[in-house]
């Protein structure tokens, strides 16, 4: 008959006292290693940036958590809680913009040299996604016609500009489920590029990008539905001809070359009168322009807005 | 004390889960961004689930020979109508705001909706005639018959998907194929069951 209680344990089982403060120890180091993994991904803070005279006034930013976790970046996923999880670790750096074809100095630009090449400014813009919703967003960045004047400016022959996001099959294993062509490609007119609202953006809410929204150097044109603003650049070409626009080869009917914001001018599938800002329980009514018009409307006088949709 | 059929209670179970996961989400705030659109294709993927489930009952009653299958068959069903209510009703309400102008308009103007609009209106006789009081009121054949609206509900639900997303099309195309199976399905035991006619008889065709 054994004589020990079924509670006793022998002592060799006991757990070394050593080992049990090496667990707390451990233990107390988790929120501490918990906060520099969030920290390293929320993104670098940005200083002295410019607060912009072109910013939207009088409206509430949305949550910086909501724009970072609703996101539409096909190459990481169709799902829009998606491309914040399969972004994670995109790799950013190093990273170049070639700014090629019809300008007098082509030449590439390392992120460094494009963080630094004109003041930093604050933009609060409103952001319409052609899907109906919208969101109002402190960009950080300067028009993009600065980068275009540091490669000498556009040529006589220029007449719009096609742009490239980065494309690697190894970091986006979803990509090829997207459904639409990729490299993602996006293309404005010359004097759409070249206006001040054009925003070549590297930063959101004081910090770097986060990769699901775009990082490291995205463009935002806020006249223009959200998939314009072409995310993670590589390649920004002048050109003679209008280029390709991806969503346009995809569904020429649905998508077009403009696609400026207009309340008029209905989706196929869905009505374009009204938009769902996130945040917000009751639909708004969705600007012409987005709300830009008095800024960008004289670009398009004379034309027809429902067939240049 | 009446018998407890486990069959039953698990099924109950699992057809609330996805809406107690709902709640239990909202409760905690975490309804994403865009909450509204959440629990709209949310509660449209439960439906068209349910609907695919329901078409199953009758291909693996036969196939696996259980044929006391089918008394799940009317609750998947049922469930699939009341996540479909629920879906139906996110759009005339939190989508829409009961504007019925609004509402017309997009059911008649726009595909997708027309096709999810069928699917669910196909869904109300159903639902409406789903008790024994009906099928003797219908009689079988009959009742059998209105039944099989289920397929204009389960190919209108796939299209309405199909037609919604924007371009990767993988999810609608993997229920497309399901339904498109369970058709096939009866279809050909459709065929077995009932061979050509024979030939008429040569004493009779001899005159």
């Amino acid at each position: 008959m054994p004589t020990r209680k079924p509670w006793e344990i022998p002592y060799s089982e006991v757990t070394p006292k050593a080992l049990y403060l090496n667990r707390r120890a451990f233990l107390a180091g988790v929120p501490g290693a918990l906060l520099t993994a969030r920290a390293a991904r929320a993104g670098t803070k940005l200083p002295n940036l410019v607060k912009s005279q072109l910013s939207t006034t009088g409206e509430k930013t949305t949550p910086y958590n909501d724009v970072t976790t609703y996101n539409n970046y096909y190459e990481f996923g169709t799902q829009k809680d998606q491309p914040a999880i399969q972004a994670k670790n995109f790799r950013t750096s190093p990273w170049t913009v070639s700014v090629e074809g019809d300008v007098a100095k082509p030449r590439k630009f390392s992120l460094d040299e494009i963080m630094k090449l004109a003041p930093l400014e604050e933009r609060i813009y409103r952001h319409r996604c052609v899907e109906a919703w919208s969101i109002v967003v402190p960009w950080i960045g300067y028009s993009l016609s600065e980068i275009i004047k540091q490669a000498g400016g556009p040529t006589s022959k220029a007449k719009y500009v096609a742009f490239e996001t980065y494309y690697d099959p190894k970091q986006m294993p979803d990509a090829v489920h997207a459904g639409i062509q990729v490299p993602y490609v996006e293309g404005l007119r010359l004097d759409e590029a070249m206006h001040p609202l054009a925003l070549l953006c590297v930063g959101m809410y004081g910090e770097t990008l986060p990769p699901q929204d775009g990082a490291p150097v995205r463009m935002v044109i806020p006249w223009k539905y959200g998939f314009k603003s072409i995310k993670s650049i590589v390649k920004i070409r002048l050109v003679e001809s209008q280029p390709p626009t991806d969503w346009n080869i995809y569904a020429p009917n649905e998508y077009g070359f403009y696609s400026n914001v207009n309340p008029k001018v209905d989706h196929p599938r869905w009505s374009q009168a009204k938009e769902r800002r996130l945040g917000e329980f009751l639909k708004r009514d969705t600007l012409m322009f987005n709300g830009y018009g008095s800024q960008v409307a004289s670009m398009y006088a004379g034309m027809d807005l429902k067939k240049y949709y | 004390m009446p018998k407890i059929r486990w069959g039953k209670v698990l099924l109950w179970a699992a057809c609330l889960s996805p809406l107690f996961w709902l709640g239990w989400r909202a409760w905690n705030d975490n309804l994403t961004a865009n909450p509204i659109e959440y629990i709209t294709h949310f509660t449209g993927n439960w439906t068209l689930r349910l609907v695919v489930a329901t078409l199953t009952v009758t291909p693996l009653r036969k196939l696996l020979r259980l044929p006391s299958l089918i008394r799940y068959r009317r609750p998947i069903g049922l469930f699939a109508f009341f996540y479909g209510c629920l879906h139906a009703l996110t759009y005339f309400w939190l989508d829409k705001f009961f504007d019925f102008h609004a509402i017309v308009k997009d059911v008649a103007k726009r595909p997708f909706i027309t096709a999810g609009f069928t699917a669910f209106v196909c869904m109300l006789p159903l639902a409406i005639t789903s008790t024994a009081g009906w099928i003797r009121r219908l009689g079988g054949k009959r009742w059998q018959d209105l039944h099989r609206l289920i397929y204009v509900t389960a190919a209108a639900g796939v299209t309405h998907y199909y037609w919604l997303v924007k371009s990767d099309h993988r999810l609608p195309v993997m229920y497309g194929t399901l339904v498109a199976v369970l058709f096939a399905y009866r279809l050909i035991a459709l065929k077995l069951r009932r061979p050509a006619a024979p030939p008429p008889h040569k004493a009779f065709t001899a005159a």
